[in-house]
């Protein structure tokens, strides 16, 4: 077996995914929301360890998941583009377009539906979706399965990390997974403002901190320390696509979709489950001044029009800047089991 | 006030007429309590105190109902019809879940 990737790197950037999180924290009650958790939540039957890291990283940039080997999870997800792909639509193989904008990969961990729709519970169930969908990798898991069995240096690491289970759709979902929860976000500015260094943000940033939690309504959706309390809403965006409606006709979920974060939210642009939205002044006035249909039927009541101006817009855009963390700088891997 | 009529059947009318009415608060997008233990026939009302929107359903098929878009300062009563767990979840907030025990 030939792995080019250091072992320790691996090791190093899994336990600093949670000791960055480990703080001595003096922030005051109010404040304390905001503050990213210590530990990264994983299943009882799916405890993140190095092993299992180093295997679903492999897994996450290998294009050999693909139909055609040209696809992986990162083209789609990569963390230059905030774990998105900087495309309004993701493309897949053979250049097929699909449906909806990449979603991000940062803090999936502690989200509680997947998808833009929400169809998957868990990251597990999650992981495997993009791999069969044919405008992405197109891949049948059998073929996969059967393709991976072949590769000795993942049948090792597989061992490794799933000792006795083998290389099944169960420990491809795991692995995948794992890595998926691993990216976590970093301190950012508001981070260390919320810790109590008053100077870490500047006084725009403040303002619109201000309209944030409270003229603009931000907070009856992008609430807690990731900016997303997973509620699914139709932003009356006008598009064809009738969103979570797709699971169940529901008339609460059509055209909803999920409330993205805000972290890194300066990266992973553009904006919305189309992407039709290029910009983060443009998306805070259609999210925050009511949709692109105000007061109307064709939105959700959440989603109100607060009224805001466009200094307020711009203070709110000078906010969100602050919720950009340092890289995490994961490496694709320059070489991979054979 | 709005009622949704779950299944209306006659042979609950005899149960119903001990039946007891239990609240159900809706703030800071969780329900109130978590769990509750109620007899066939009870009456439940959902209030929301929060200042957006829920919308609390339920798949159970012995106890289905969907309340729509409840808005703020709005009550909405249902009645439980049949023994069984009711597992209820806000259709906007996931997030959000109850169960309510049924029993004869
Ligand atoms: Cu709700």
């Amino acid at each position: 077996m030939k792995i080019s990737r250091d072992r320790g790197n691996v090791l190093i950037r899994f336990i600093a995914g949670i000791t960055i999180l480990g703080m001595s924290v003096t922030a005051s009650e109010e404040l304390s929301k905001w503050l990213r958790p210590e530990h990264i939540p994983a299943p009882k039957d799916n405890q993140i360890t190095s092993e299992r890291v180093e295997l679903g990283t492999f897994l996450y940039f290998d294009t050999r998941l693909s139909r055609d080997g040209t696809v992986s999870c990162a083209t789609c997800h990569n963390e230059a583009n905030g774990w998105s792909d900087g495309l309004p639509k993701a493309v897949g193989i053979e250049g097929r377009e699909g449906p909806r904008n990449s979603p991000t990969v940062l803090n999936t961990a502690y989200q509680i539906r997947q998808f833009w729709d929400g169809r998957a519970k868990t990251l597990e169930e999650q992981a495997l979706g993009p791999i069969e969908a044919d405008v992405e990798m197109d891949m049948d898991l059998d073929e996969l399965l059967k393709r991976l069995n072949k590769i000795e240096g993942y049948k090792v690491l597989f061992e490794k990390a799933y000792p006795g289970e083998g290389i099944t759709r169960d420990t491809l979902a795991k692995a995948i997974a794992t890595f998926e929860r691993t990216v976590v976000s970093t301190e950012s500015p508001f981070d260390r403002y919320v810790k109590g260094d008053k100077n870490a943000i500047d006084a725009n940033a403040k303002k619109g901190f201000a309209l944030f939690t409270g003229k603009g309504h931000c907070t009856d959706c992008h609430d807690g320390f990731n900016f997303t309390d997973g509620s699914f809403h139709n932003l009356g965006l006008g598009d064809a696509d009738e969103g979570r409606y797709g699971l169940k006709k529901r008339a609460a979920w059509f055209h909803a979709f999920k409330t993205p974060t805000l972290r890194d939210v300066t990266k992973s642009g553009p904006y919305f489950h189309d992407g039709s939205i290029k910009t983060l002044a443009e998306a805070t006035a259609v999210c925050g001044n009511g949709g692109r249909f105000p007061n109307s039927e064709k939105v959700s009541p959440l989603i109100v029009d607060r009224g805001l101006n466009q200094e307020e817009l711009e203070l709110l855009v000078d906010f969100l800047k602050t919720l950009e963390g340092t890289p995490l700088n994961i490496k694709e891997p320059t070489q991979f089991p054979q | 006030m709005k009622t949704i009529a779950l299944l209306a059947s006659t042979l609950v009318l005899a149960v119903s007429m001990h039946a007891s009415e239990h609240v159900v608060n809706q703030k800071g997008k969780a329900f109130a309590p978590g769990t509750m233990k109620v007899k066939v026939g009870d009456k439940i009302t959902f209030k929301n105190n929060d200042g957006f929107a829920h919308n609390a359903f339920s798949d159970n098929e012995a106890n289905e109902f969907d309340i729509g878009m409840q808005k703020p300062g709005q009550d909405v009563t249902i009645e439980m019809k049949k023994p069984g767990t009711v597992e209820v979840e806000c259709a906007i907030h996931p997030n959000m879940h109850m169960t309510i025990e049924v029993v004869e």
